[in-house]
């Protein structure tokens, strides 16, 4: 059995000194789609902004290793080079940028970290129409800055253009389904569903049962106060739905 | 310590006494004369302001005051060199170029357009003999509005400037570009480019005003510029100004606009000590749209003021400002729009932001935008923001991949190119991204 491609061992982080991860331990192999869920405040986009080196957070205990290595040494774009990619629960709108730009310069800075060739203008252009068949979007996209004045159903569909774009090892999805309606949603998962591959690995996250009637995941973890308290397999995520989280988070409130 | 007591003109002080030499000067037309001796009077009234008065309580025009009043009162001798002009922006822009050295109309230097029909570009002293009417009806009767000492001390003073006359359904191909050099060798060398354009019904222009500086010595510029738009008439005005950093300089831009025309007037401030635009609109027509347009860079003690005074005088209008400010060191950028919507003029669409990207803990930006409204149906918006760059953008584009001097770098250009995106003419919008992007270049070079 090869390593694991993510390992997130007993992970304590908060901000202003408030804590927000108490124990956080998880395992993640390529070819595996795993679903954390979890209600509000459990620390379910901490992590994900953890993951991706937001520097806000403080961390106290616990290691993370991505492909054998450190992940929490890395700057951001360090890990974006090595194939970490978080798919925003907001995505931020940057007016003034081109999106065709900033995803060609995103891409471009991945290549050359890994040694590869940088694409020209029009390599981009042809890699850029096929990907965005993936999520449906219209051309007139590209021409747009980022996000700016983008629906909430465009943002996220931008975040899965985006990661069809730079093809990450480690997608982590922040709530991406939250705020869609079904058709949106719809094709978000399948977007998401066509990157899948033996190679690559997707933690989604979300607050909401529905997103996993589209994305089927191995394993199911319930994250509360900072941790996870439970994992199983898709039907948990069936029954936590069905019973809410009540039920499993019970035994657990004095963990804060 | 700053003066808190309104300037009173003494009788000897010399921005009044060397007014003698026009009313000595017999080629003087009569009409000419009275207008000059209104600015005079209007001057004399009001003098400079102070920080007491609110609408320049954040620009302190002291060192202007301060300084010796020496208006330069011919063409120097000594004209700079066609060589020493290359370095300036924009000379390839236009075939069209007139260029005034310290408020001095230089036919060697400059490429008047051949003649066309219904056209007249030429030095405002020329067409003071050939279309003395016109002049007359229209010099100086917009620039009236505001009880503005610097307007008045121009109207009093000046020597040349840009004269447009663009017949009704005519269209100038090319842009007009006015070159204002000051030589900048001499402490107190003052000009005042004066400049009147007319655009007649369903007429369109371009016109570019450059103002620039040759030397390093604290000169003055003192600039009005009229603006008269026919009904349907479609103008775009940029002024850019990057005079030296020791030279003071202020800018009036009066406009009266017709129904249903289109004018955008952009401002790029880059230089000067201190630099203070009074930008003055009137909207006389319905369905019209302005633009007004800008961007002000600084660093070191630079002082960059925009003023604005919108007025809605008519239904139906649209007008938007955007002023974007990137400031570094000890310098500052001053933002005051002004927006006044008459009771008939519903259906108003007004909209006024301005932004301010702070580089340094020491720059500043003052911002104060203000909406006056009398009509009952109208839509106005303003906003305003001061900050450092966003962080949040700087963290999605990292997490993207691009390296945090990268992420910033493309913030900075975002911000400018918010304003340059506005510049309706390609070739113009194209030299001034580069001129911008140069800028900021140097400036994350040494930052």
């Amino acid at each position: 059995m090869s390593k694991p491609l993510l390992e997130i061992k007993n992970l304590h982080a908060g901000v202003e000194g408030r804590k927000i991860l108490n124990g956080l331990s998880l395992e993640m192999n390529a070819g595996e789609v795993h679903a954390i869920m979890g209600p509000n405040g459990s620390g379910k986009s901490t992590l994900a902004s953890i993951l991706a080196g937001r520097e806000d957070y403080e961390i106290t205990d616990g290691q993370v290793i991505y492909q054998g290595e450190d992940l929490l040494e890395m700057a951001p774009e360090e890990r974006a080079h090595k194939g970490v990619f978080l798919a925003f629960q907001y995505p931020i709108e940057i007016p003034g940028v081109n999106s065709t730009y900033f995803l060609k310069a995103a891409l471009n800075e991945k290549r050359k970290a890994n040694g590869q060739p940088e694409l020209d203008a029009m390599e981009f252009l042809t890699l850029v129409k096929e990907k965005m068949k993936v999520v449906e979007l219209p051309e007139d996209f590209l021409k747009r800055p980022v996000n700016a004045g983008f629906s909430g159903g465009e943002k996220k569909r931008n975040e899965i253009f985006q990661m069809a774009v730079l093809e990450p090892t480690l997608a982590i999805l922040d709530e991406t389904d939250s705020g869609l309606d079904i058709d949106a949603l719809r094709i978000v998962a399948e977007g998401v569903n066509r990157l899948k591959t033996a190679n690559n690995a997707q933690l989604v996250i979300t607050h909401y049962q529905r997103l996993l009637n589209y994305i089927v995941p191995d394993q199911v973890h319930v994250l509360s106060n900072g941790r996870i308290i439970k994992t199983g397999g898709k039907e948990l995520a069936l029954e936590l739905e069905e019973k809410g989280y009540d039920w499993i988070t019970k035994g657990d409130a004095v963990a804060a | 310590m700053t003066t808190t007591m309104p300037e009173v003109i003494s009788d000897t002080d010399p921005r009044l006494t060397s007014f003698d030499r026009f009313e000595r000067d017999a080629a003087q037309p009569k009409w000419l004369l009275n207008i000059r001796k209104s600015g005079l009077a209007r001057f004399s009234e009001n003098g400079f302001p102070t920080l007491l008065d609110e609408d320049w309580r954040f620009t302190n025009v002291k060192p202007i005051v301060e300084l010796p009043f020496k208006p330069v009162t011919s063409l120097p001798v000594q004209l700079p060199a066609a060589a020493d002009l290359v370095k300036f922006h924009f000379l390839k822009t236009s075939e069209t170029l007139l260029v005034f050295v310290d408020g001095h109309f230089a036919p060697g230097l400059s490429r008047l357009p051949a003649a066309q029909k219904g056209v007249l570009i030429t030095n405002l002293k020329d067409a003071i003999t050939k279309v003395p009417e016109l002049i007359e009806e229209k010099l100086s009767k917009l620039s009236t509005v505001d009880a503005n000492g610097f307007t008045g001390l121009n109207t009093a003073y000046f020597e040349d400037g840009v004269f447009v006359h663009v017949a009704a359904g005519q269209s100038v191909d090319q842009p007009v570009h006015a070159l204002f050099i000051s030589t900048g060798r001499e402490t107190g060398a003052t000009s005042h480019p004066r400049n009147l354009i007319i655009v007649d019904a369903s007429a369109q222009l371009t016109y570019l005003e450059n103002f620039v500086s040759l030397g390093n010595a604290a000169t003055f510029s003192n600039a009005v510029s009229e603006f008269f738009l026919g009904d349907n008439a479609s103008v775009e005005h940029l002024k850019f100004q990057e005079q030296d950093e020791n030279a003071f300089h202020i800018a009036g831009l009066y406009s009266d606009i017709g129904r249903d025309a289109r004018f955008w007037s952009h401002s790029l401030a880059l230089g000067s000590a201190l630099s203070r635009n009074n930008i003055r609109a009137r909207l006389n027509g319905p369905g019209l749209q302005a633009v007004l347009n800008g961007l002000y860079l600084t660093h070191h003690k630079q002082v960059a003021d925009h003023h604005m005074f919108v007025e809605h005088a008519a239904p139906h209008c649209e007008s938007h400002e955007y002023f974007n400010g990137i400031l570094d060191d000890e310098s500052r950028g001053v933002f005051h729009g002004r927006i006044f919507v008459h009771r008939v003029a519903q259906k108003t669409d007004a909209k006024q932001t301005n932004k301010n990207l702070l580089l340094s803990d020491d720059a500043k930006a003052n911002t104060k935008p203000q909406l006056e409204i009398y009509a009952d149906d109208v839509k106005c918006t303003h906003g305003a923001t001061v900050g450092q760059m966003d962080e949040k953008a700087i963290f999605y584009l990292r997490a993207r991949g691009l390296p945090l001097e990268i992420a910033r770098r493309m913030l900075m250009h975002a911000f400018a190119g918010e304003i340059i995106d506005r510049v309706q003419h390609n070739v113009i919008r194209e030299e001034l991204d580069q001129i911008v992007w140069d800028r900021l270049e140097e400036k994350l070079a040494t930052t």
